[in-house]
């Protein structure tokens, strides 16, 4: 295999270690079996075979993989929730609903790089015993959809798909299911409801936890698009070598997508941990826009809390304690959790200091009034009292009691809600106001009150004092 | 319950408030609290139906024993029970169950600020309906935020408008920005009598309850979604703004619509009722009742209803007072024995009121003794196809052997002029086939009803009975179960019970029956008839006693059981 080359322009970074987007804007690629094929594709899916199931799951479990969806929950592990006395059919699905603001990596390889993600659902299928497996994929990507099922028709062709998969006695299918337009089709069970034809009210754990009671109330694993993809390089590697990539406990490569004020935002695969936030925003993405200081950076898509330029986090050093700001945090899991955040979809989201924090935060919250399933009162109600709380700041109508009433209405939220959607809309809230206090002040002052945010740039030069 | 046995393998100890209690294992967090006297508010949450999550209204702090790694023995408590781990993250008990050493707090401060918080919540866009709602006064949500609310509100912005008094069915209109999203309504529809009508549109705070595009609420167990919702977003055309429920009294009875006999509660007030809904049995009804039978009380209403008793003169009736209707009744019934009389009672008619018509019967040696047979349309649900509530009651207490098979032979005999006499009780002949010119050629015509039908109109004495809700007494049900009606409201003008009306008619032909009150009646009847042995009327109780075996199972019951057993609802 040679080292692949890339299009003009979008050559990656030589901090990047590209493995999952290894062939994404690659000169000469296209999303063809035979391209797929040529390159070695389906070389692990047959090494796969020969291996005992439990065999794949313990390479997984050795490799150290954590999900790459959100939750950063240990793959392998994931799937050893199964009942072992289990005799239910098992499902396996990929989440392909990709719908956290700021993150935009599984459209790529979806676009780019279908077999590769067809070849680690048909081992993790193998893995975890499904013989059938579903792609559940945003109904905002239509053009994905096409190419997927383009991808699984050239597989079932080549005989990757249904019975007898590489003459052995594996089977699976893989169905392609088009969203239902909502972000919270997206949550593992609210996706299983959407599957199952119905509106995508999120279940309650216990008992619906999906390893146990899924898709037709049956085992049933959820995956993101990026995490069975790694599958396929754990394979590759071996699981103990894949774990030697990134840090401990934050093993593996993942991407990052940038977005917001740096000079080129864009998607960077990374080692997890092996580079700080400083490092991502200064080397890969070409600093802050001209004349431009950070201001602040939400880490792991728009529900992630929101960090602060200046601020200082303690995290854990080997043994020791350390001291350490923003731009010195380590993107990874523990690190970002360390300092109060979360590594989350790998939406990274950079805001410099021409931005209004009550205009940010009421962008969020706008976004999160309108998914809110509507299911469960603390988040049906607040997500949308949150929102009415910052628009009426924006437009010139804040009271000095808005900013304790934000806080409340996120803390009565958040930890009380059936998914955790509840947590995704109140921790901008929570965050934004604790950290930003004097912004959100300025919004409910006497002397701003009927002064509205310049609607056009909606930046804080709108003439608001102090 | 889930643990049938309460063996000690099956109970588990938990701590419910400081206090440690022992519950079968298996049981709802929610339930366990119940039985340790700690009710938790709830929405969402009805044991007989699934358990969604949603309201958040039962939100509680929870706690574990510790699991001490091997060898290391857990700190103990004064009570000798595993020190209790709390959680941060508070959690809902209505869908979690118990484990043994659990510790539940339902007073402490995270419980109370959840519940406050989501009081807060339910109330920002709610209208302010209050004083014009059917629901006042058994709101929830009223309360609720009397209980758990923080009294003021916080809520500077404009509330969400939804759609209000929409039309979804028949008998039911819906107030959407009442509407607590509880989806109890939705629950009931879909799992208990199979019809998936309602459904939530739109998302966040805009959702809506709406139901099915090209449907409508409308079958026959609709109402029950107006008795299980908990604010008043539900209400019933029948009810609306007829009555405010604080004035009504209360009258724990059954109705009469079917054999299947369900229990209710009867709402009235100075002596109209206004609403009748279901009552618990969980031998009988569950906690349902269907449509028909709960407007079975409007025939209570009709305008014909009989309030004096008549004794026809020519061509005319006019009124008398009771003891000359009576003393009619007798002296001309008596005139005829054996072949030449003949009596027809009725399958709505109690126990007693058989009972009392078979002394009757002994006293004046009819030829033949019915009753009407009252077959009609039955579900899978609760609704029998048996019409007559107590048919069981006249096959034992009256000795009807095959309900309505002489009927016929009846009327035969009276075209025949063999049958000179008839005394009918709560039927109407006409109804059932008998023709005008049959009933017009016989020399006497005694009959009791509460409507002024056309068998009313030939009769030479009519005696105005009382409705099934004006009189107390017990029947049987299809299953074999010996149930009370109970006397919501008098009976209108000068009707009475029947009971005394067949008390008097005995007392008028056969001197005395030694009857002073109901109760007697029962006695008696407890006293000769094996399967009441050892009951009385006061023994029945309000949920009844099963007095035969019938063979005959609840269709709606034997899937609920179905449904506890697989864990899905608490039953
Ligand atoms: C509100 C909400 C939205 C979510 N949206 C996505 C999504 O778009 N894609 C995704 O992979 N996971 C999403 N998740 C996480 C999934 O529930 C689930 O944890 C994940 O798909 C598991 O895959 P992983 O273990 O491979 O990360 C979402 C979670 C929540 C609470
Ligand atoms: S937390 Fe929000 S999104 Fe999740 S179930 Fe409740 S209302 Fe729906
Ligand atoms: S109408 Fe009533 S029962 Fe139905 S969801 Fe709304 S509040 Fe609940
Ligand atoms: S099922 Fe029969 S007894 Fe029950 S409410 Fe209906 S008519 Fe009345
Ligand atoms: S009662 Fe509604 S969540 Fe428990």
């Amino acid at each position: 295999m040679a080292d692949p080359r890339y299009i003009a322009g979008k050559k990656p970074h030589p901090r990047e270690r590209r493995m999952i987007f290894r062939n994404v804007d690659r000169s000469g690629w296209d999303a063809s079996i035979a391209t797929y094929r040529k390159d070695g594709g389906y070389r692990e899916l047959k090494k796969a075979l020969k291996m005992k199931p439990a065999a794949v799951t313990d390479e997984v479990k050795a490799s150290g993989l954590r999900g790459r969806g959100g939750a950063g929950f240990p793959t392998g592990v994931k799937w050893g929730f199964i009942p072992p006395d289990n005799n239910k059919p098992i499902y396996l699905i990929c989440n392909a609903d990709e719908s956290e603001p700021g993150t935009f990596k599984d459209r790529y390889i979806i676009h780019q790089d279908p077999h590769q993600l067809l070849e680690g659902i048909l081992i993790s299928s193998y893995a975890v015993g499904a013989k059938v497996a579903y792609i559940y994929i945003r109904e905002e990507f239509p053009e994905g959809a096409v190419i997927l099922e383009r991808a699984i028709e050239e597989a079932r062709t080549a005989k990757l798909l249904g019975k007898k998969i590489l003459g052995t006695d594996f089977e699976c299918e893989i169905y392609i299911h088009r969203g239902a337009g909502a972000y919270i089709c997206g949550e593992e069970t609210g996706l299983i409801e959407s599957l199952e034809g119905k509106r995508p009210y999120p279940r309650i754990k216990p008992p619906y936890f999906p390893a146990v009671l899924g898709l037709y109330m049956c085992p049933t694993i959820v995956n993101n698009v990026e995490s069975l993809c790694h599958v396929k390089h754990v394979m590759a590697m071996g699981g103990k070598k894949y774990a030697q990539l990134g840090t401990p406990r934050n093993t593996g490569t993942r991407i990052l997508c940038v977005s917001g004020d740096v000079q080129k935002p864009g998607y960077f695969e990374i080692e997890v941990g092996k580079l700080t936030m400083g490092e991502l925003i200064e080397d890969l993405c070409g600093g802050m826009k001209k004349g431009r200081k950070l201001k602040a950076v939400i880490p792991g898509g728009s529900s992630a809390k929101v960090l602060r330029a200046g601020e200082t986090y303690t995290i854990r050093d080997g043994d020791k304690e350390k001291t350490i700001g923003l731009p010195d945090i380590p993107m990874d899991f523990d690190s970002l959790a360390a300092c109060g955040s979360m590594a989350g979809s790998g939406g990274v989201i950079v805001m410099d200091d021409s931005r209004d924090m009550t205009w940010v935060l009421n962008n969020i919250n706008t976004f999160y009034a309108h998914e809110s399933c509507g299911q469960c009162t603390p988040c049906r109600e607040g997500s949308l009292w949150m929102k009415k709380i910052t628009d009426r700041m924006l437009s010139g109508g804040g009271v000095p009691s808005d900013v304790e009433t934000l806080v409340s209405v996120g803390n009565n939220i958040a930890g009380r809600t059936i998914c955790a959607f509840g947590e995704a809309c109140a921790w901008p809230t929570q965050s934004f106001v604790a950290k930003f206090p004097e912004e959100f002040k300025k919004h409910t002052s006497r002397r701003n009150i009927g002064k509205a945010l310049n609607p056009e740039t909606k930046t804080a030069s709108a003439g608001l004092g102090d | 319950m889930v643990a049938s046995k309460d063996s000690g393998e099956n109970l588990v100890s938990v701590q419910v408030d400081d206090h440690w209690i022992s519950v079968p294992r298996g049981t709802r967090m929610i339930e366990a609290c119940k039985q340790a006297a700690a009710e938790v508010p709830h929405y969402c949450y009805h044991p007989k139906l699934t358990s969604p999550g949603n309201c958040r209204m039962c939100l509680v702090e929870m706690g574990m024993p510790p699991r001490p790694s091997p060898g290391e023995e857990p700190e103990l408590d004064a009570d000798g029970h595993a020190k209790i781990n709390w959680m941060p993250r508070p959690v809902i008990a209505c869908a979690n169950t118990v484990v043994d050493g659990m510790g539940i707090r339902t007073q402490s401060l995270l419980a109370k600020e959840c519940r406050q918080g989501v009081m807060e919540f339910l109330l920002i866009n709610h209208p302010l309906d209050c004083p014009i709602c059917d629901q006042a006064g058994e709101c929830t949500l009223q309360e609720y935020s009397v209980e758990h609310g923080n009294g003021q509100s916080r809520f500077l912005e404009s509330k969400v408008k939804k759609p209000k008094n929409v039309e979804i069915g028949p008998r039911i209109r819906l107030d959407d920005e009442r509407c607590v999203l509880c989806s109890r309504c939705v629950r009931f529809s879909k799992e208990v009598v199979d019809d998936d009508v309602f459904g939530f549109v739109d998302r966040g705070s805009h959702s809506v309850l709406t139901v099915h595009p090209d449907r409508k609420l409308e079958n026959n167990y609709s109402l029950n979604t107006v008795d299980i919702c908990p604010v008043g977003a539900l209400t019933s055309n029948d009810f609306r703004f007829k009555m405010r429920v604080w004035f009504m009294r209360e009258t724990k009875s059954l109705c009469t619509g079917c054999a299947r006999g369900c229990n209710t509660v009867v709402g009235s007030r100075e002596g109209k009722i206004y609403r009748q809904s279901p009552r618990e049995n969980n031998d009988v009804n569950s906690a349902w009742m269907c449509d028909t039978g709960r407007m079975e009380y409007h025939q209570l209403e009709n305008p014909a209803r009989l309030t004096e008793p008549m004794i026809k003169r020519g061509k005319k009736h006019r009124t008398v007072d009771w003891p000359e209707a009576i003393c009619r009744a007798a002296r001309d019934l008596t005139k005829f024995k054996g072949e030449q009389l003949a009596i027809i009672a009725s399958g709505r008619m109690t126990n007693e009121e058989l009972y009392l018509t078979r002394t009757l019967a002994e006293s004046l040696q009819p030829g033949v003794v019915d009753i009407v047979k009252r077959e009609g349309e039955g579900d899978d649900y609760l609704s029998h196809c048996d019409k007559n509530p107590n048919v069981n009651g006249a096959r034992k207490v009256l000795k009807i052997r095959s309900p309505g098979s002489k009927l016929k032979s009846i009327r035969k005999r009276i075209v025949e002029d063999k049958i000179k006499a008839l005394l009918v009780i709560g039927e109407d002949l006409i109804d059932c086939g008998f023709t005008e010119g049959e009933l017009s050629s016989l020399q006497c015509l005694v009959s009791s009803h509460i409507i002024a039908n056309p068998t009313a109109k030939m009769s030479h004495v009519v005696l105005p009975g009382a409705g099934y809700a004006e009189k107390r007494g017990s029947m049987i049900n299809a299953t074999g179960r010996l149930q009370r009606l109970n006397k919501a409201i008098d009976p209108p003008g000068q009707s009475r019970e029947d009971w005394e009306i067949l008390h008097e008619l005995n007392r008028a032909v056969d001197g005395c029956d030694g009857v002073t009150e109901l109760a007697d009646v029962f006695t008696q009847m407890a006293s000769t008839l094996s399967i009441f042995k050892g009951l009385s009327l006061s023994r029945i109780g309000d949920l009844g006693v099963d007095v035969m075996d019938t063979g005959e199972t609840v269709p709606l019951l034997e899937r609920e059981a179905r449904r506890v057993s697989e864990g899905l609802i608490v039953g």
